[in-house]
This record gives structure tokens, C-alpha cells and sequence, in this order.
């Protein structure tokens, strides 16, 4: 008895804790009207799975995916829906940790889930794709860039709106050399994305006679400061710096050597092509470059989704949403263009139709990379990023 | 009987109002300051949104109200619990509903064995009964027993506190990776392979660092924790770093590969029989001699070391053992995923096995069971609330330690019962 | 030897950066031997209460380095508060119970303080405004150490110091050493036990959040997930100086941060967490009480 009355009253306490957290909720469900009125009509629906860390450190690369997910579907199911479905945004969280991967993905595959726009962490889509692949589902990720998820050609299943790293590594160094480095340090945050990418720069500089590595090191994500790496930069005598690894702690590297006074170029990738980074480093991002997507800001879906994002969440949207979006409506495009969700169907039209996008009008290639979609680079000029032509 | 029962309901509403206070009008105004100052508390992080790059700000007043509320009648609850469980102190030997039964169903033969059959039996058709996912979930339910089972060894028994338990099960985990990886080996081979691994590590770290006492060890297990974990990821050339091992074989059934229904399945019954196995090899460890050293060791080292027992001996052997478990738990764990990366091994990991072992109840292995079961497959089922999945993780973690510190179910020492005559007397 | 030099003022840095949020670890220890996991997470409260404090009064126009006074002082009631809080639900009704179940309830509180900041801000990044102003005698020093820097190397040792002569001196002080010997013994001479442990937790919070709000403008971000990283160090950091012991925690603090910035200087940051915790093992093998801890005779 004793037991169960403390359980009891467990739960009350937690209710009474979401009741106090229930504002934001009541928001979420504002924010989808189409959803709600899709949910009263008894029609057909089509499941589109959502997986990626939706909480944890990562959360904040997961979210926006989710959200693009949700506005997609909603100008889908505005416009009559696909084939007459409506369809409906499911999202797994994963955490980005293979095992609550595989979890997520076995839960898709149990519910009956056909196509599914996710991972987000390369590690975690590795670790879910042989799930999808069992189940023949469809897997798009808006931002797993580990080049053998598409090039080993084990998982025909998958596709990604996104380039992988080899070709960013690839472009990145050409433009170090363009800009007259001769002595670079590459610095990577020891994670699969950042790791992966300074490998590949590694590489492409090692091969070239022109320039060289001159330090390779990770940095600790999260650490307090990197005045120590800071320091060992400068003791290098590298004319310039390449980093691999998401926005946080290039900003925390940026602004340590600007305040130390070390004023050589920052050349990074993706993952800090992204405006919270010049938000977070403020006047000393001033000048860095970043390799990232082609430019697409005058896309008019883009452009579209990105209002809509503002008008739904009242926020702008956050990294890779853009990715995720075109995802979102690819899949759904593909499955409007085989008329159902057959595998072989499906993976036919994503191969051969095109379909218009917030990254451009792409199709995919045989091993499930994006055709058109590519890499430029660009530099923060007053705050914004700006393409180098 | 009935009437107690009505003057306990009658005594139970004026408790419950006025508990820990003089009146109910005391109550009110207390449980009134709470609110007043919890929402004080929460007010610049809940109310406040600030954007310093656009200057603006967003008010969400309507938050404060609503946990103002909800904290006022949250008080009246605690202060209840907190009450009763003062009251009960002085019963604390005596056992909660479910335990007695427990205990009821244990002593007895025939309800023992039947219940024993009927778990057997939904054990066996769950994956039968249940779709994929719910398998799925199941199997990590069932490591993270085994995983709990370990850890009780040496927290539990031993009463020593690990908070690097995961390095073990990193190292069962990779140990099959690799082997795999460059040599083909299966899964069955290296199950036993992967206990052996554990144990010698156990041994290897539990030399240097058994010396130290109580929460010195706790933080140099967790730095050795962390130290295994940065090697897999920065030793690049052999564990492949950061990006992880994949395609890593799945338990193969008389060397005929299955997809991925059949072997979860098979998984899952392996699983059990894991299950089973440490639950036998526990209980058996727990009686024997080394777990009444263990025992004693807790209690009392001193006197455990005047007893003439082997300190070192003792504590390495809980050491190596609890390990053994973690490195063939790992090894289930790398086939079943078939995706290893360091990411699966941090702290939080420890910190979990850990929470199952004290929430379950230190020391018991039913306990420890529950706790697996209530902290991985709760969370699991949550995943509706996938936001406040951690939130509430992390409350339950506090509201179960405040209201019940020595978990859902305490382990209950065994008894031995002297029937001697008067004979016993000259011994005394 | 400039090289060097700049290394050693980098560690003595982060050294300095442990050290604030190793006190409050080392006090709350040394009265009620409780690891407060939660320590890290009120360090993160602490400078988000700073930021948004920071960002409100920017945006009515207050002078610069009124905003920093203001924002500490806003952080430090609010963190306090927090851990007057916390010491109050988690900790106070385990007083008696087996000793892992605090510990456990401090690791339960950390997690769901993380989550109610993320849940309740925003799971992204926010950008720290730098509160610390520039001085201009630094300017020439600029390549080897920041005004920031300064700051806080100024800021925790001044706060080592007031905090020792504080123990040493006054009446509280005194209470506390009194409760951290021996609890019972305390109430018997008439000390109010509860008011000294929950005083301790207010001033371990205060001295998080003075340093949450420093290190955050000098690192110039922050995201709910900061605390827990900087708490592992710090507890690291007080467990290797002696845990309970005030100057033994700024002592490990310097060690810490000095190995690793030389371990990254001069071998490789890849390796620099394995150094940190690798000299940990080390000393408490051979001082198994850490550098200044005292080895307490057992009693039987």
C-alpha cells in the first residue's frame, strides 16, 4: 500500500510538473492547424518518421529537422496532401547514440513506418541502417555527411541532401592553397563528423606538395577554454588554420586567437556555416571562412519555409533545417510520383524524377548522394555569410 | 480491522493536510511561502527569454502561474510523504506489500515453482506476443539487468563505489568489435572471451586503486572510466576512433545467418538465458563464503579484516567478477546494435547502471531487476514525451532516493536459524 | 621559454576557472561528505541568470560595467537561492541514509536541472556578452593574457583568500569547522547544524555563480550543458588538492589546469583529458587523501 500510494503521488507530482511546463505544448499544437484538420477527416495517411537527437547536447541539430518535417508536411497536406493522404510527422528520438538509434529505428519498422527522414549523427545512422535496410525503408538524412554511408554502397536504402565530407575536405583545401597558405594546423573536435572531415583536409594536404600540415590535434568538445591549443597554434607557425567540427567550439578556438592576437586565417566546415556561430562570436568571427551548401538563400521554397518557420515558431530556423526540409518534401515528392509507398517504387523516383527543393532542383545518384547540390565557400563579411566567388 | 481501517482514512486526510504543521491554516500559509518562493526561484529562467544579439526580450508570465499552482498542492504532498515516512522509521525492517509477497511467494514451493512457470512461460511467447520494437526494447532491458547484476557485486555486496563500471563493458563491447572486424571471430566465441577480458581488467585496475576508501575510489573509477573511453576514441589506428565500427556481426544460429526479425528474436532468448545465468550465478555467489566476506567487508572492514579475511583478496575477486559480467554484457551489446562508437560509453552510461542498482535496492537482486525494469523501459515508453523524457529521469531519480533511500526493493539478509538445545549454551 | 610562458599563464587560467567552482565542491564536502554532482549545474544556473540579467540591462541602456556588477550580483542571489533549494528537497531528508543515496540524488538533480534549463531557455548556444571591460595597461600583455583572464585569476584568488580568513575567523567560519569535525558534537555545543550546512551550500552557489558569470563572458557562450564538464573538473580538481580542505582545492585547481595546458602544449590535446585523470590516479595511489588532505586515522 505503502508503495503504491508513494507511486500515486509520484505521479501527480510529475503531472503537475508538465502542467506548469504545458504552454509551450499548447503551442506546438497551434502550430500545426493542417495536421489537426488532416486528423478530423478519416482519409488515408502517410507516415513520414522523423529520427535525430531531439534531446540531449545534441538536441539543438535534431530539433530543426523536426520542425522542417512539420512545415513540409503541412504545405503538403494544404495542397490536398500525397495521393490523397494526409501526411503525419512521427518523430524518434535518438539522441544521437547508436543504441537508441537502432531502438528508434526498430519502433519505425514496428509501426509500420515507410519512409523516414533522419539520422542526424552519422554514428547514429550507421548503427539504424541495417534496421531500414531489413525493413526497406527508406532513409534520407538532412546532415550525415560520413562519406562510406552512401560510397560503400552497403545501404542502397539510404540518401542524403547534404555532400559528404571528401568533397568539402576536397574543396576546403583547394581554396586554402587559392588563398596562399602554405603551412596549415588542422584542428578537428574528435567527434565522427569533425574528426572525419580533418582526416580527409590531412589527406588532400599531405598529397599535395604545395602545402603542408603542420599540427593535427583534437580539441576536447566542451572543455572550458583552449588557450593551450590556442598557444600550440601559434608555436606551430602555421599561416593558417583549418577546423573540423561543429560551431561551438569554433568559436570558443576563433575568439582565444583573436584575443591573443593571432590574426591568421580560419578556414571550417559545414557545421559552422551556421548564423548561431557568428551570433556566438560576435565581432571575432569577422573574416572566417566556412565551406557549406551552395548557396540557396534566394531559393524561393527556401525563402517560403523559412517564413513559415518564423510565422509557426516564431524563431529563425536552426542548422541543417533547409536540408531537412528538401528532404522532407523529396521523400514525400517520390512517393507521390511512384503512387504509394512501395520500396522499389519509391527508391525508382528518387533515383530518376527531379523535384524542386529548398536546396535547388535536385535528383539522386546511384549510391544515393544528392545531384546539384554541392559546396562553396564562404566568408563572414559584416556579420552575415557572404560567398566567395 | 475495518474499524482501524475507517479512523486510518479519517486520520489519513488530517495527516495529509496538515502534515509536518501545527493546523491547516499553518499548512496554507506554508505550503503559500513554498510557492511564492519557487516561483521566485524559477522566475529569471522560466519567465525571461533574452536575445542579446537583437536586443529583445520575451515575458512568459503565464509559466510562473502555472508552477506556482502546481508547486502549492506539490507542498502538501511532500510534506506528507516526508511525514509518513518518519512515521514508518522506526517499522523500516518491516516489508512493503510486494516484498512480503514476494518473500510469500519464495517460501513457498508450489507458489514458487508456479510462478516461476508462469514467468518462464511469458518470457518465452513475448516476442511471439509483442512486435519488434517492444522485443527490441525488451533485450536492452534485460542487459541493462545483467549490467545491474554486475555492478551490484561491487556496490552492492562489496559496498565499494564504481562509477566506471562502463569502462568494462566498453571493453567487452570492442573486444568483439575487433575481433570480428580482422578475424571473423563469431559471437560465441567471444562471449566467454569478452567475461575473461572484463576479469582481467578488473583485476589490473583493481590493484593500484582498491587501497583507496569511499568516494576517493568512486572518482578515480570514474577518471579510469573516462581514460578508456578517450583512448577508443583518439586511438584512432586500432579502435577506429570517433566514427565507430560498424556491420559488426549478429549472433549467428548454427552458423545460419538471420535477418532482422529472426535474430532479435534469437537475441532475446539469448538474453534470457544470460538473464538467468547471472541471476543463478549471483545468488549463488551471494550465499557462498567470498559473498559473506563481501558482506562483511561493507559492514565493517576492520573487523572483517580481524575476522581474518583477505582484504585485498576479496575486494579484487568482487572487482573482477562484477566485471566479468560487464564484458559479456558488452558483447551482447556490440551484436546486438552491430554499431559500436565511443559515444555509447560516457559517464551517463555508468551513471545509469548505477541508478538501477540503488533505485532497485542495493544488494538485492529482485530489486535490481525492478529498477532495470522501471528505468529503461519507462523511458522508453515516454519516448511521447521525448522532451521531458530526462526531466522526469531525473526527478523520479530524486523522488525515489527522498522517500524510499534504500530502494523500491531492499535486499533482505538471509536469516540463519539456530535450532540447538540447551547444548549451545556451553559455547557461550 | 616564451612559449612556455605563455602555456603556464593559460593553465594558471584554467586552473583559476576550476578552482572557483571547486570550492563550493570542496565546502559542501567537507561539512556533509557529499559529492554535489548538482555543484556544476548550479555553476551553469548562475551564468545564465547572469545573461539574461546582462541582456536586459543592455537593452535599457546601463553603462558597461554596471552590467557586470549587477549581473554577478543577480546571479549569486539566484544561485544561492538554487542551492539553498536544492540542499533543502534532494539532500536534507537523506541526512542518515546509506551513503550512496545522496549521491545518487545529487546525480538525479543534475540531470533534471540540465534539462529544466533546456527545456525552459533553448537547447542552442546563446552568445555571452563580454562584460569584463578591456584595460589598457593589458593592451601590450594582449598576446600572452587577456583582460579577462586577469579577472578571473584576481577573482579566485581574492575569493580563496577571503573565504580561508573567513573559515578562520568568523563566528560561522568557525561553526562550520566545528560541524565538518564532528555534526554531532556541534549541535551539543549549541551550533544550529541545518543553518551552517545550508549556509555552506549558499556560499559554495555564490562562488559558482561569481565564477559562471566570469568565465561565461570570458568564453563568450554558453548552452545548459556547460555545468556538467566544468563540474567533472572541478570535483577532479578537489579530489586531487584534498577534498574538504579550502586551500588543497586551489592548489589541485592550478595542478589540473597547468597539466593540462603543458600535456597539450607539449605532447597532444587529444590525450589531455587521459592526462588530468591519469595524474589523478597517480596521486591518490601514493597520497591516497589527495595533495593537502589529511589522513584521518580510522576509529574503531
Amino acid at each position: 500500500m505503502k508503495f503504491k500510494l508513494s507511486l500515486i503521488a509520484l505521479c501527480l507530482a510529475m503531472v503537475a510538473m508538465l502542467a506548469a511546463c504545458g504552454g509551450e505544448e499548447k503551442k506546438a499544437e497551434e502550430a500545426a492547424p493542417a495536421e489537426k484538420a488532416a486528423a478530423e477527416q478519416p482519409a488515408a495517411k502517410l507516415v513520414l518518421g522523423v529520427a535525430g537527437a531531439h534531446s540531449g547536447d545534441l538536441a539543438s541539430y535534431g530539433l530543426p529537422s523536426v520542425n522542417a518535417a512539420k512545415l513540409a508536411a503541412a504545405k503538403i497536406n494544404a495542397a490536398g496532401g500525397v495521393n490523397g493522404a494526409m501526411v503525419e510527422v512521427v518523430a524518434q528520438d535518438d539522441q544521437c547514440k547508436p543504441e537508441q538509434a537502432t531502438n528508434a529505428a526498430t519502433k519505425m519498422l514496428s509501426d509500420g513506418v515507410k519512409i523516414v527522414l533522419g539520422h542526424i549523427c552519422s554514428g547514429a545512422t550507421k548503427a539504424a541502417l541495417p534496421i531500414y535496410l531489413e525493413g526497406k525503408i527508406v532513409v534520407m538524412s538532412p546532415s550525415a555527411t560520413n562519406p562510406p554511408l552512401t560510397q560503400s554502397g552497403d545501404y542502397p536504402n539510404f540518401f542524403r541532401t547534404i555532400a559528404p565530407d571528401d568533397a568539402q575536405a576536397a574543396l576546403e583545401v583547394d581554396f586554402a592553397k587559392s588563398i596562399g597558405l602554405k603551412k596549415v594546423a588542422i584542428i578537428h573536435d574528435k567527434g565522427d563528423y569533425g574528426k572525419g572531415f580533418a582526416t580527409f583536409c590531412k589527406q588532400f594536404v599531405d598529397a599535395d606538395a604545395d602545402i603542408e600540415a603542420v599540427l593535427f590535434e583534437g580539441v576536447t568538445p566542451g572543455a572550458v577554454d583552449y588557450s593551450a591549443v590556442v598557444q600550440k597554434i601559434k608555436g606551430s607557425g602555421a599561416d593558417g588554420v583549418i577546423f573540423g567540427g561543429y560551431h561551438p567550439e569554433a568559436s570558443k578556438i576563433v575568439t582565444g586567437m583573436r584575443k591573443k592576437g593571432l590574426e591568421i586565417p580560419f578556414l571550417s566546415d559545414d557545421g559552422v556555416k551556421d548564423d548561431t556561430f557568428i551570433k556566438v562570436a560576435g565581432k571575432y568571427a569577422e573574416g572566417v571562412y566556412a565551406t557549406g551548401p551552395k548557396d540557396f538563400s534566394s531559393n524561393p521554397i527556401y525563402q517560403e519555409a523559412v517564413a513559415a518557420h518564423k510565422a509557426e515558431f516564431g524563431s529563425d530556423p536552426g542548422p541543417f533545417f533547409p536540408e531537412a526540409y528538401s528532404a522532407a518534401l523529396a521523400l514525400l515528392n517520390a512517393v507521390k510520383v511512384a503512387g504509394s509507398t512501395d520500396y522499389d517504387a519509391v527508391m525508382n523516383a528518387l533515383h530518376n524524377s527531379y523535384v524542386d527543393t529548398a536546396v535547388g532542383k535536385i535528383k539522386f545518384d546511384a549510391k544515393g548522394d544528392a545531384e546539384g547540390v554541392g559546396f562553396s565557400v564562404y566568408q563572414v563579411q559584416d556579420g552575415k555569410y557572404a560567398e566567395v566567388k | 480491522m475495518s474499524e482501524t481501517k475507517s479512523m486510518n482514512q479519517q486520520g489519513f486526510l488530517n495527516l495529509f493536510l496538515t502534515a509536518g504543521c501545527d493546523s491547516f491554516p499553518h499548512a496554507l500559509r506554508k505550503s503559500f511561502l513554498v510557492a511564492v518562493w519557487f516561483a521566485f526561484l524559477t522566475f529569471p529562467i522560466m519567465v525571461i527569454k533574452v536575445n542579446t544579439i537583437e536586443n529583445t526580450v520575451v515575458w512568459h508570465w503565464h509559466k510562473i502561474g502555472y508552477l506556482a499552482v502546481a508547486v502549492f498542492f506539490g507542498s502538501f504532498i511532500w510534506r506528507w510523504l516526508l511525514a509518513r515516512k518518519e512515521l514508518k522509521k522506526d517499522e523500516n525492517r518491516e516489508e512493503t506489500r510486494i516484498e512480503s509477497l514476494l518473500t510469500r511467494v519464495q517460501s513457498h514451493p508450489v507458489l514458487k515453482y508456479l510462478a516461476l512457470g508462469v514467468l518462464a512461460a511469458a518470457a518465452a511467447v513475448f516476442p511471439q506476443v509483442f512486435n519488434l520494437y517492444q522485443t527490441n526494447i525488451m533485450i536492452s532491458c534485460l542487459l541493462y539487468i545483467v549490467l545491474g547484476l554486475g555492478l551490484n557485486i561491487v556496490v552492492g555486496l562489496a559496498g565499494l563505489l564504481d562509477l566506471g563500471f562502463v569502462a568494462f563493458y566498453a571493453v567487452g563491447a570492442y573486444a568483439y568489435a575487433l575481433c570480428n572486424m580482422h578475424w571473423g571471430l563469431n559471437f560465441w566465441f567471444m562471449l566467454p572471451v569478452g567475461a575473461v577480458l572484463g576479469a582481467l581488467l578488473g583485476i589490473l585496475l583493481g590493484f593500484p586503486v582498491l587501497r583507496l576508501r569511499g568516494d576517493y575510489l568512486a572518482i578515480v573509477t570514474l577518471g579510469f572510466g573516462e581514460i578508456i573511453r578517450l583512448v577508443l576514441e583518439n586511438w584512432g589506428e586500432v579502435t577506429m576512433g570517433p566514427s565507430g565500427i560498424s556491420s559488426i556481426d549478429r549472433p549467428a544460429l548454427f552458423g545460419v545467418k538471420l535477418g532482422v526479425i529472426g535474430s532479435t528474436h534469437y537475441m532475446y532468448y539469448i538474453m534470457i538465458g544470460l538473464v538467468i545465468l547471472t541471476i543463478f550465478s549471483v545468488n549463488r555467489l551471494q550465499n557462498s563464503r567470498i559473498g559473506r566476506a563481501w558482506l562483511a567487508l561493507r559492514e565493517d572492514e576492520i573487523a572483517c579484516q580481524a575476522m581474518g579475511i583477505d582484504k585485498m583478496k576479496t575486494k579484487l575477486m568482487a572487482f573482477s567478477l562484477g566485471a566479468t559480467w560487464a564484458g559479456m554484457a558488452g558483447v551482447v551489446f556490440a551484436a546486438k546494435t552491430t554499431f559500436i562508437n565511443p559515444a555509447s560509453f560516457t559517464f551517463w552510461e555508468s551513471a545509469i547502471i548505477l541508478s538501477i542498482v540503488v533505485i532497485g535496492g542495493m544488494g538485492s537482486i529482485r530489486g535490481v531487476i525492478a529498477g532495470a525494469v522501471i528505468l529503461i523501459l519507462v523511458p522508453e515508453y515516454l519516448r511521447d514525451f521525448a522532451q521531458f523524457r530526462m526531466l522526469l529521469f531525473g526527478a523520479i531519480m530524486v523522488l525515489v532516493m527522498v522517500f524510499r533511500p534504500q530502494g523500491l526493493i531492499s535486499a533482505k539478509r538471509k536469516v540463519y536459524e539456530y535450532k540447538v538445545n540447551t547444548a549451545g549454551a556451553a559455547n557461550e | 621559454m616564451d612559449y612556455f610562458l605563455e602555456l603556464f599563464l593559460g593553465g594558471l587560467t584554467r586552473g583559476s576557472i576550476y578552482a572557483l567552482i571547486a570550492l563550493g565542491y570542496t565546502m559542501v564536502y567537507g561539512i556533509i561528505e557529499l559529492i554535489n554532482f548538482a555543484h556544476g549545474e548550479i555553476y551553469m544556473i548562475g551564468a545564465f541568470t547572469g545573461l539574461i540579467v546582462a541582456g536586459l540591462l543592455t537593452m535599457y541602456g546601463f553603462p558597461g560595467v554596471s552590467i557586470l556588477a549587477i549581473a554577478v550580483v543577480c546571479a549569486v542571489i539566484w544561485a544561492a537561492a538554487y542551492g539553498y533549494t536544492i540542499e533543502k528537497v534532494a539532500y536534507k531528508p537523506l541526512r542518515g541514509a546509506q551513503r550512496l543515496s545522496p549521491l545518487i540524488s545529487a546525480i538525479g538533480m543534475s540531470i533534471f536541472l540540465q534539462n529544466y534549463v533546456m527545456l525552459a531557455q533553448t537547447s542552442d548556444f546563446l552568445p555571452f556578452p563580454e562584460l569584463i571591460p578591456h584595460f589598457g595597461f593589458m593592451e601590450s600583455m594582449g598576446s600572452i593574457m587577456s583582460s579577462s583572464e586577469l579577472v578571473i585569476v584576481l577573482a579566485t584568488i581574492s575569493v580563496c583568500v577571503a573565504l580561508t580568513l573567513f573559515i578562520k575567523f568568523t563566528k560561522l567560519g568557525k561553526a562550520m569547522r566545528a560541524t565538518a569535525q564532528n555534526r554531532k558534537m556541534a549541535m551539543l555545543v549549541g551550533i544550529n547544524v541545518d543553518m551552517v550546512i545550508s549556509a555552506t551550500f549558499v556560499i559554495g552557489s555564490s562562488l559558482a555563480a561569481v565564477g559562471g558569470v566570469l568565465i561565461a563572458s570570458h568564453i563568450g557562450q554558453i548552452n545548459y550543458y556547460i555545468g556538467f564538464i566544468a563540474g567533472i573538473k572541478a570535483f577532479t580538481a578537489a579530489v586531487l588538492g584534498g577534498i574538504g580542505s579550502i586551500p588543497g582545492a586551489m592548489l589541485g585547481a592550478l595542478v589540473l589546469g597547468l597539466t593540462e595546458a603543458f600535456a597539450t602544449g607539449y605532447v597532444s590535446s587529444d590525450y589531455e583529458d587521459v592526462f588530468a585523470f591519469m595524474l589523478l590516479v597517480l596521486i591518490l595511489i601514493f597520497r591516497p587523501s589527495g595533495i593537502m588532505g589529511k589522513e584521518k586515522a580510522q576509529k574503531v
